[in-house]
């Protein structure tokens, strides 16, 4: 049969075509809503722009201002922090949690849907705001600190040192997925290998260095490169709870890249740090791609 | 001390400790739903007591009043309607993508998979600006009809359940469509028929997730919903902790508290989906 005496019904019929149809709202919706918007953002990034009033091109201006502007590296800085020792802790709790709540039994069930119900509800705007009221000065941390006896109205907000720890804490609070990632790859580790190393004389701390360990670093990788990614962004609970105070000492680039847009109407210059943290992104993505090979296991069981 | 009692201690031990450590973890959620019903003026200075000493449902109904004249049940309505609109966008469209690209060879079938996987790693809050700034073009800024908040969803464009539910429809052999394709099923019959109704643990965790991200968006509510009128409760939340609202914590907590009612209905109910969402695709909840 040649292709012309196909029906047109037949002709959509075929796999490739059926392939390109099937795939076409995600076609779409990719140059629409992410390759076209990119673009647009990227000119924009190059012109003095403020929304109100029309473009005009700037050339390279927005990406040198950046450079000589003191709160663009102090909130690249408060960033990498929060990212930094967010993310790592957020695992180490999740991974403890998962080790001490392995044996299924009835009651450990309950125990895990205590854990991780916090990270289900944690980025929600009630949660923000619960956490500011928490940390208040009369919240119900100092209360709670009083009723054991270290009476004090800090005010854990207003510190430049630990502003930002209240936002780590809320952080690390949501541990919870984390920890089911790890307890179903726990899981999937055959009992033969751990039974194996007790032969050869090794002790349980050995065998979680030398089996558990290295069995989980893939896992372990997947879980730091999805959330040092969202690790860099969070906006919503730094946005509510402190705005980036007392004096930047929590602004986060999110923040700031939408105060500089949208409430000094710099939207140009907004642009660019879009631009920007999209390279930062990508490059420690591509970081943690690039030493996957120097600690992750790959070899299978 | 015997061996039985020593195992027997440690396991008292054990038991007590992870309980204590899982009071700590929902104790602010506790805190927060019994503040809800303590007197508004005495929150904080029993913020140290857990029980009311006398339960009130005034906040509730102080609340549910609203802001200016717009009541909390205009703000749920509106959530409930961006939520499920979308919602029902996403899973159909990640699910007929996801069938393209598990079950048809194409050309540019490797360029688009790479696509998707890319838009998984490109988060929100990198695109809020260049978004913002389509948008604005488009004229959906401000739009009574959330298009901004609605239309998106309908084109796939959450990597992440494309991605599950492709994990999913590889595990359907080819052999149930080898035999519909005998039968004079087409290529859009078979999705429709087979495909769809054996997916459907798969559409019903990515629902559960869409939905509950979708409700707790703040983020594009805060760029693009201006009318009061038209905030979902995400957004209505906030004007509690905005400088010169009369900062009725008693009020404000109550419906924070009820905003996460969705979530914990879910959580309750449908805690199967949630788990396995989480530990096979890596879905944050």
């Amino acid at each position: 049969m040649s292709k012309k005496n196909l029906t047109l019904k037949q002709r959509l019929n075929t796999e490739s075509t059926a392939g390109v149809i099937c795939t076409l709202p995600f076609t779409f919706g990719f140059l629409m809503f992410m390759i076209v918007p990119m673009f647009i953002s990227l000119y924009y990034s190059f012109c003095d722009y403020n929304i109100l009033s029309p473009a005009q091109w700037c050339g390279l201006d927005n990406y040198v201002k950046m450079f000589q502007d003191g709160r663009f590296f102090k909130a690249l800085q408060v960033t990498f922090y929060f990212a930094f020792v967010s993310v790592p802790l957020r695992l180490i709790f999740a991974l403890i949690v998962a080790l001490i709540l392995l044996h299924t039994t009835k009651i450990t069930g309950i125990y895990r849907a205590v854990y991780y119900l916090p990270s289900i509800i944690g980025g929600s705007v009630a949660v923000a705001i619960l956490w500011k009221r928490m940390f208040a000065m009369d919240g119900v941390v100092n209360n709670l600190l009083g009723v054991i006896g270290i009476k004090t109205s800090f005010s854990w907000l207003g510190n430049t040192s630990t502003a930002i720890w209240v936002l780590i804490i809320l952080a690390v609070w949501q541990f919870g997925s984390s920890m089911l990632i790890f307890l179903s790859s726990l899981k999937q580790i055959p009992v033969s290998l751990y039974e194996a190393a007790r032969v050869d004389g090794a002790n349980k701390w050995q065998q979680f260095w030398k089996v558990t360990l290295p069995l989980l670093t893939p896992t372990i990788h997947f879980n730091l490169v999805m959330q040092m990614i969202n690790g860099f962004l969070a906006f919503t609970q730094c946005y509510i709870i402190t705005q980036g105070k007392p004096m930047d000492s929590t602004l986060f680039y999110t923040v700031y890249m939408y105060e500089q847009s949208f409430e000094n109407y710099n939207t140009g210059y907004g642009a660019a740090m879009a631009w920007v943290m999209l390279a930062i992104v990508g490059l420690i993505t591509w970081i943690l791609f690039a030493t996957k090979k120097l600690w992750v296991y790959d070899e299978g069981l | 001390m015997g061996m039985k009692a020593k195992q027997r201690l440690g396991r008292i031990i054990y038991h007590i400790l992870v309980c204590g450590f899982g009071f700590v973890m929902i104790y602010p959620l506790l805190w927060m739903i019994m503040s809800s019903f303590k007197e508004t003026s005495t929150i904080f200075s029993t913020a140290s007591q857990l029980i009311p000493e006398k339960f009130v449902l005034e906040n509730y109904s102080t609340g549910w009043k609203g802001f200016a004249k717009v009541s909390f049940a205009t703000f749920f309505k509106n959530s409930l309607t961006i939520s499920i609109i979308a919602t029902i966008g996403t899973v159909l469209s990640s699910a007929i993508v996801a069938y393209g690209f598990a079950r048809c060879k194409f050309k540019g079938r490797r360029i688009l998979f790479v696509a998707m996987l890319a838009s998984m790693m490109l988060p929100a809050q990198v695109l809020m600006i260049p978004q913002y700034l389509w948008y604005q073009k488009l004229g959906w800024v401000g739009s009574d009809l959330y298009l901004p908040l609605i239309v998106p969803y309908w084109f796939a464009i959450q990597g992440f359940f494309v991605y599950l539910m492709i994990n999913f429809i590889d595990g359907i052999p080819r052999e149930l469509d080898e035999a519909a394709k005998i039968d004079g099923c087409s290529y859009y019959g078979i999705f429709r028929r087979i495909i769809l109704p054996l997916i459907t643990p798969a559409l019903i965790t990515g629902g559960i997730f869409s939905f509950m991200w979708r409700w707790d968006d703040f983020l594009s509510a805060l760029l693009y919903v201006s009318n009061t009128a038209k905030y979902p409760v995400s957004l209505a939340l906030k004007l509690f902790c905005d400088p010169g609202s009369s900062s009725d914590y008693g009020a404000m907590f109550a419906m924070a508290t009820l905003s996460i009612l969705p979530a914990v209905i879910i959580f309750i109910f449908l805690q199967k989906y949630l788990v396995e969402g989480i530990s096979t695709s890596g879905l944050k909840g």
